[in-house]
């Protein structure tokens, strides 16, 4: 049935996001740590579980299989409702401070997958 | 009439109406991407960029600050692309993600989270002192702002910071977030940014979980969960390292220099 593939990942998000709230309440900072993560770490456990006997059926995967492709137009439709405005019209030093960071990051995106792959070996 | 009721039936379907938007608007920047580009440009990096330029126009025209979705009719598009649904379809890509892939790229994943809230923190605040901020907590609160839109206004808060300087935080946060959006697959070949490994430790330097997802979608839709899976951390470990360790050591070389 398509509806418990759909149960299966409101399930895990609700799981993810109430050990995300925990985990910040316990560290003391106003914000979820890490609860999509902790969901998306347990879709992939549940979904290969099927090695002991708990197989999901088509529909069921299908029910997964829809929000994974509806992805791309949510993020069209986040894209759409961001505040643009308020970015562009407050003043270059927001501009500034935030185009740096940006740049800063992409520079050291290869630098510490390099090290990352050298240490792995 | 006709006119009156039409509207009546979009605004009052808002997320059914948010999913034709979305649909036709994808429809055209796939075929944009088709005609003019030869698909060299991704439909989707297209129809992310169109989309910002919609919230452009539609938060000028009504001065709010949701974008397209301040207008009624498009009310929907707020909800279809709120925080709910974006984790839930960011989960739903984890379905088909190997465990081996993240496992492998765990611990680098990790330390690109730390060492990006730190990154983009000193960077943040380094702008804030160029432009000639010198006590410690605007600078913080703007470096902080600099790590994500959330991690800024919870470090403002949290230190005491005035309002425009948190509005500022937030300001520099959304450009954050919109430029990795855009960046990402322009500069994704040029990074090195094509496998499970290199897109963990992207989003965990990144941090901004919207910018990390909509830059992905653009680039290659495969690498969405490993980007997102260290992104989704980044904030968390924003607000505890901002208002704390950073805002110290802010305060303990402006103690020094003044």
């Amino acid at each position: 049935m398509v509806v418990y593939g759909v149960a299966l990942l409101s399930f895990c998000m609700l799981v993810g996001v109430f050990a995300g709230d925990l985990l910040g309440q316990m560290i003391g900072v106003e914000a979820n740590v890490g609860g999509v993560g902790v969901a998306m770490l347990l879709l992939i456990l549940l979904s290969n579980l099927h090695d002991h006997g708990l197989k999901m059926s088509a529909p069921t995967q299908s029910g997964i299989n829809f929000w994974n492709a509806m992805y791309i137009p949510i993020v069209v439709a986040m894209a759409a409702k961001q505040n643009v405005v308020a970015a562009l019209s407050s003043g270059w030093l927001a501009i500034a401070a935030g185009t740096a960071a940006v740049v800063a990051s992409f520079v050291l995106v290869p630098v510490m997958a390099r090290l990352g792959r050298a240490r792995d070996r | 009439m006709i006119a009156d009721t039409l509207t009546q039936v979009l605004a009052g379907n808002a997320l059914i109406t948010a999913f034709l938007f979305v649909g036709i608007l994808v429809w055209i920047s796939y075929f944009l991407s088709e005609r003019l580009t030869s698909g060299r440009v991704h439909g989707s990096a297209i129809a992310i960029a169109l989309g910002l330029v919609i919230a452009y126009v539609g938060g000028s025209y009504t001065g709010g600050s949701r974008g397209i979705a301040d207008l009624s009719l498009f009310a929907g598009v707020a909800v279809m692309g709120g925080a709910m649904f974006r984790d839930f379809a960011i989960i739903a890509t984890a379905f088909g993600a190997h465990l081996d892939e993240l496992k492998k790229a765990g611990l680098v994943g990790g330390i690109s989270v730390v060492l990006g809230v730190v990154l983009s923190f000193s960077v943040g605040a380094g702008m804030a002192v160029a432009f000639g901020y010198t006590d410690a907590v605007s600078i913080s609160t703007i470096g902080a702002g600099a790590a994500t839109y959330i991690v800024g206004p919870v470090t403002g808060t949290a230190l005491g910071a005035d309002s425009d300087v948190i509005a500022l935080s937030v300001a520099a946060g959304l450009t954050k977030s919109i430029l990795v959006m855009i960046g990402t697959p322009l500069v994704a070949a040029r990074v090195g940014l094509d496998d499970a490994y290199s897109a963990m430790v992207y989003g965990g330097l990144m941090g901004t979980t919207s910018g990390v997802a909509a830059g992905l979608a653009a680039t290659d839709p495969k690498l969405v969960p490993y980007g997102a899976m260290t992104a989704t951390f980044y904030t968390g470990v924003g607000c505890l390292l901002a208002p704390s360790v950073l805002f110290l050591t802010v305060r303990t070389l402006t103690q020094a220099t003044l």
